[in-house]
């Protein structure tokens, strides 16, 4: 027994080296096969590579942008763990960003006569709970209609993006001097709605100092991650959402009320995303613009989240790993871009092999916990 | 002996396993096991899950490859890679699950995967026609043209027989054929397994019951741990001495029961009904009482009602009409969660989907329904000191062999997981517990063990129905027994002096 339990001991240190060694190797096979487009494309991938090393991590400024593109996919990514731990397939990030961020720049606009921190309060609370009723919509329509949540939650995106462009080509439209603007954009948020940038943190303003674009909403995020897992793993509610997700029918006999975890955990996911979404407005851009499409605005983060959370294994502190490496990738190709005048779109594709690499890893990881479990049974028998 | 059966084919004199050895990551499943089955046999291989028994006969029917070992089929070396290599070889298996489309008619499902006779146009009555003629050789009772969504348990089982003889078995693996039939099917079943031995098929009869095998066989193979024990004439062969092969201990066959002394009503049922799945009335009109003290068991053929009759107690199925009364208090209608605090428990018919969560930990599956209570939570947090705590004292008191309380459920035995559930469920001290198939799948130790929690509940004064497909586990522990056929309860006897062809009898339908 003792001995038993000395090797599964072994086994776990063996395991977590596993976890962590897999996305590197996931990443280095990515690498590998991009370096073989570039070579087509007449790029010097070295060069390639340096220039995208350069413009994610060289420099303390370059480090901030990575963050600062690190920031929603946290948000949306720790959310995507929360829906997908409680078996809901969430693929509306981009619709609750928006829906978030239209709503939390409504009050930031509408209500500056209140003083900084109750308006950046009420303004980033208000978009968390638009983010979760856009979120819940779905979560309704799952729980209780049997909607598939993946077809409703892609609807969702639609309408969100339409009705944003329908709000800032209207009532939310900033005024021009003759009355009349082609370009959907509200006004610019009053400065005390601003998020603070970094450097007015104490300990950060040393390590970023004073030029750079990353601001508070970094810190919430962490915050929130350390939150979110606490909720999965240490409250009655987190125990109950991981239940669900595993399997309904044990949870059902067992007295939980299935429906009701699948609303929460679409709930807190939307509401998530809605932070990405009203953070990026309060943190960042100051006011909600778009060319007509969601990108523009949310710059994919949305279904960027959903890759860092499955990336960072649905565990909050694998997801801001992730999350920093694809903001890296995201801000380190426009840099790669310039200087070896490769496309950007590139990147898009590299994005897409890393995604493949790391779902053929999982699939590798999950035969290989399934040959083990099947062995520890056996072994359980003697 | 001539070398064609009276079905056209060739003969199986003799068929030898040598050596057979099965290695799985870390564990021998098979340990060089020899075996041997004669043209005219039936050999019974007996074991506990997991001794290794399914594994021998996957590779025998090219499901597995051995990794040493070799098999003779009439003293002529062969290899089998693939199930078509066995039936080429003329080896055929039923296995637990059938392999029937429902939709099809029986000569549809025969002729499925068999190349025509006319080419490319279809020749489903030249296969009727083949069917009869086996159907009658064997007294199968099959009709090739009914879709087999209309026939019985048994006789989906003997359509399962006919395709395999209509490709020409000369050798059939039958894989724990009596775990779905009424006892009078499985009479049945054996008479047709005796002609077919009778005309020189050779037969391999899994299975886990002492006293069917016993009735069978002329020779016993029995596997423990992947090695075999021993082989053995049937005559002369004792229960006792089985099971002692089997588990390598004495087993306890018969529990000593203390007198039953039924106490006050704890359940009561009035006129219930309840829909199934299907959408029809899947329990009709029943009226059944618990007092505690006592087991009730529940007996009939699986989908008869059994289950939804589980959930409606539970308060996982609404009912259409009736009430449920738990100590006298109504409670029709109400929650699960309710229920479980009034005091009824419940070990779920399926234990891997309805009992536990098999990805959650041993821990977390002790605390799947009070986790929201004390001890367990503190406000909104869980109290993990109390849930480590008394998990520990669950896995020592209930004996179950798991690394630590750390472990997901998945990786532990059958047996392991439903003590699990019955630590779990016992711990509330239940005034009702309802056990449906509290044994199915679990090996000879777990289940003596199991057994014995159950009768000494109903000393302690528990109330608990007993609903099981196995009668002889019916017949072990209940006081009373009821019999349930087409969602009704059809019949009620004293354990004490029940005959078990009248059950049967009940079980299939039939009243008297």
């Amino acid at each position: 027994m003792q001995f038993i339990s000395g090797i599964l001991q072994g086994r776990r240190i063996i395991d977590s080296l596993y976890s962590f060694l897999m996305p590197l190797l996931a990443i280095t096979a990515a690498l590998i096969v991009a370096a073989v487009m570039l070579f087509f494309l007449d790029a010097s991938p070295i060069d390639a590579y340096e220039a995208l090393y350069d413009g994610s991590l060289g420099n303390t400024n370059s480090i901030a942008e990575t963050l600062v593109k690190a920031t929603p996919l946290i948000f949306v990514g720790i959310g995507i763990c929360v829906a997908f731990r409680g078996g809901v397939i969430n693929i509306g990030g981009e619709g609750q960003m928006i829906a978030g961020a239209v709503a939390g720049t409504a009050v930031a606009l509408g209500l500056d006569g209140l003083p900084s921190l109750l308006l950046i309060t009420t303004s980033i609370v208000v978009g968390f709970i638009a983010g979760a009723l856009w979120g819940g919509i779905a979560g309704v329509l799952k729980a209780y209609f049997d909607v598939n949540e993946i077809l409703s939650t892609i609807m969702l995106n639609q309408i969100a993006i339409q009705l944003m462009v329908y709000l800032l080509n209207g009532v939310m439209q900033e005024p021009s001097e003759d009355g009349r603007n082609r370009i959907p954009k509200s006004s610019r948020i009053v400065e005390k709605a601003q998020l603070p940038r970094i450097d007015e943190v104490p300990f950060f303003d040393t390590l970023f100092g004073d030029t750079t674009r990353l601001h508070v909403g970094f810190l919430f995020a962490l915050i929130l991650a350390f939150l979110t897992f606490v909720l999965l793993w240490q409250t009655t509610l987190g125990y109950r959402i991981r239940a669900v997700g595993y399997n309904q029918d044990a949870a059902r006999y067992a007295g939980i009320n299935v429906k009701r975890q699948m609303l929460i955990s679409m709930l807190l996911a939307g509401g998530f995303a809605g932070l990405a979404g009203v953070i990026q407005v309060l943190g960042l851009q100051y006011r909600l613009q778009t060319d007509g499409s969601a990108v523009d605005f949310t710059g994919n983060a949305g279904f960027n989240g959903i890759v860092a959370a499955l990336f960072g294994g649905l565990h909050p502190a694998g997801t801001i790993p992730a999350s920093v490496f694809f903001g890296a990738l995201l801000v380190g190709a426009r840099n790669m871009q310039r200087v070896t005048e490769v496309p950007a779109s590139l990147i898009t594709a590299f994005n897409g092999i890393v995604v493949m690499f790391v779902v053929s890893v999982q699939i590798f990881n999950r035969r290989r916990a399934r040959r083990r479990a099947a062995v520890q049974k056996e072994q359980s028998h003697v | 002996m001539t070398d064609l059966l009276p079905t056209g084919h060739r003969r199986i004199h003799e068929l030898k396993m040598q050596g057979i050895v099965k290695r799985f990551p870390g564990v021998l499943a098979a340990d060089h096991v020899d075996f041997e089955v004669k043209a005219g046999e039936i050999h019974a291989l007996l074991g506990e899950n997991g001794a290794g028994k399914s594994t021998l006969m996957k590779m025998l029917y090219g499901l597995y490859q051995q990794d040493e070992g070799q098999i003779f089929i009439n003293r002529e070396h062969v290899q089998i890679r693939s199930p078509q290599d066995a039936i080429k070889q003329g080896i055929g298996m039923i296995h637990q699950h059938f392999m029937l489309i429902p939709s099809l008619t029986v000569a549809e499902n025969v002729a499925l995967g068999l190349k025509s006779s006319r080419g490319l146009r279809l020749d489903l009555d030249v296969v009727a026609k083949r069917i009869l003629e086996l159907s009658e050789r064997y007294h199968l009772q099959v009709e090739p043209d009914i879709p087999v969504w209309q026939l019985a348990v048994g006789e989906q089982q003997r359509v399962e027989i006919l395709r395999a003889l209509y490709r020409g078995a000369a050798l059939l693996i039958l894989d724990e054929p009596t775990a779905v039939l009424t006892p009078q099917e499985v009479d049945q079943l054996f008479h047709i397994l005796n002609q077919m031995a009778n005309d020189g098929h050779a037969l391999i009869f899994i299975s886990h019951k002492l006293h069917e095998v016993l009735a069978i066989s002329q020779r016993i193979t029995v596997l423990r741990d992947g090695r075999r024990v021993d082989t053995i004439p049937t005559e002369g062969a004792t229960k006792r001495i089985l099971a002692e092969m089997m588990v390598g201990r004495p087993v306890v066959l018969e529990y000593e029961r203390v007198e039953c002394k039924p106490g006050k009503e704890r359940l009561v049922l009035k006129k219930v009904s309840a829909l199934s799945n299907r959408g029809d009335l899947g329990l009709k009109n029943v009226d059944l009482t618990v007092h505690g003290g006592e087991i009730v068991g529940v007996a009939g053929v699986s989908g008869n009602g059994q289950r939804e009759l589980a959930q409606v107690i539970t308060g996982l199925r609404p009912t259409t009409e009736g009430e449920i009364f738990l100590e006298g208090q109504d409670i029709t209608g109400k929650s699960p969660v309710l229920l479980n605090s009034l005091g009824l428990s419940h070990i779920p018919q399926e234990r891997m989907i309805e009992g536990v969560i098999k990805e959650f930990t041993v821990a977390e599956n002790y605390i799947l329904q009070d986790h929201g209570r004390k001890p367990y939570a503190t406000n909104i947090f869980l109290n993990f000191r109390q849930v480590v705590t008394r998990t520990k004292d669950a896995i020592r008191a209930y004996d179950i062999r798991t690394p630590s309380h750390e472990t997901p459920v998945k990786s532990l035995s059958g047996g392991n997981i439903q003590k699990l559930v019955l630590a779990r469920e016992l711990s509330r001290s239940p005034k009702v517990l309802i056990a449906a198939q509290p044994t199915r799948g679990v090996d000879i130790g777990a289940t003596e063990y199991i057994h014995k929690r159950l009768l000494e509940e109903r000393d302690k004064g528990t109330a608990i129905l007993l609903i099981s497909e196995d009668l002889d586990e019916i017949r072990a522990l209940s006081d009373r027994i009821v019999v349930m056929y087409e969602g009704r309860i059809v019949g009620e006897v004293k354990n004490e002096n029940v005959d078990v062809n009248q059950l049967g009898m009940m079980m299939a339908g039939v009243t008297s």
